[in-house]
């Protein structure tokens, strides 16, 4: 009954998409108008913290490794934090934006965790590359939650933040258990499928 | 007596007009991305070929997740936005 690891992937790959398009409304209307009605103030914080909650399964059902078990871990523990910071500043019982830059750590920390428990090398296969990418591009975008944590009304650091989460989704959804990227797979990958 | 010039006074009610142009795409660019993936890669919508497929497979299916996303986005999140939208404007002029 559970599902294979790469359908796990496709989830988190739309709960990544509805985020992005939640952001990117915010980005686009202003948070002053996001934020008119309490459900939409919550949306997507509340999305980052259950994406954290459902990180905890995803730990306990697919611990190949140690270091897969870690990175989860603190991938999930990171995830709960932010979207509780930003629970908190949308409810108004934070008050300092600082708390923002616990999404900047969040970050941080989820691309490391990307590239520390993916073992192989870029072209092993399309999900090793897949890992590679996104976690350097997620520790890069990080400049994006800082800069909104530093300057929080700037339209860039808003957009930035949005599209990351989109693009993050797009390689999520590309993910596959076993499957060539740009046409190299290492023999010891398996046997691709469609 | 308004000193400013009609362009002046236009310049918001354009800039509003862009952002709720802008923000309605969103919804029905996603689901259109959706169904060009299901038309590029159709094994990926496994609804079409369900035959000894399992729950994962059948439950699970990128491009439609995708299109259901775009459809969230459009049909619950933004009919209030937009009124925000109209309303925050409104209440600037």
């Amino acid at each position: 009954m559970q599902p294979p690891s790469e359908h796990v992937h496709w989830l988190f790959a739309t709960g990544f998409l509805l985020l992005g398009l939640c952001l990117l409304g915010e980005a686009i209307v202003g948070t002053e108008v996001w934020r008119r009605r309490a459900w939409r103030a919550y949306l997507w914080p509340g999305l980052v913290f259950a994406l954290g909650v459902l990180m905890w399964p995803v730990m306990t059902f697919y611990t190949n490794s140690a270091i897969h078990m870690l990175a989860h871990g603190s991938w999930a523990q990171m995830l709960m934090i932010a979207g509780a910071a930003e629970l908190g500043l949308a409810r108004g019982k934070l008050h300092s934006q600082w708390w923002r830059l616990a999404v900047a750590a969040g970050f941080v920390v989820s691309g490391t965790a990307l590239l520390v428990h993916e073992q192989n090398t870029w072209f092993f296969q399309r999900s090793s590359f897949l890992h590679h990418l996104m976690g350097w591009t997620i520790v890069i975008a990080a400049v994006f939650p800082l800069a909104r944590a530093i300057r929080p009304l700037s339209q860039v650091a808003a957009t930035g933040f949005a599209l990351t989460f989109v693009v993050a989704s797009v390689m999520l959804y590309c993910d596959r258990d076993v499957a060539p990227v740009f046409g190299r797979i290492s023999p010891l990958a398996g046997t691709p499928h469609r | 007596m308004n000193a400013e010039l009609v362009s002046e006074l236009k310049a918001p009610l354009q800039r509003a007009a862009t952002r709720a142009r802008i923000v309605s795409a969103l919804g029905p660019a996603t689901v259109l991305g959706g169904v060009g993936w299901a038309l590029v890669q159709p094994y990926r919508v496994t609804l079409l070929h369900p035959r000894a497929q399992g729950f994962w497979w059948l439950f699970v299916e990128p491009p439609l997740l995708v299109i259901a996303a775009g459809l969230f986005f459009y049909f619950v999140v933004l009919p209030g936005l937009l009124e925000d939208l109209e309303e925050e404007h409104a209440t600037a002029q």
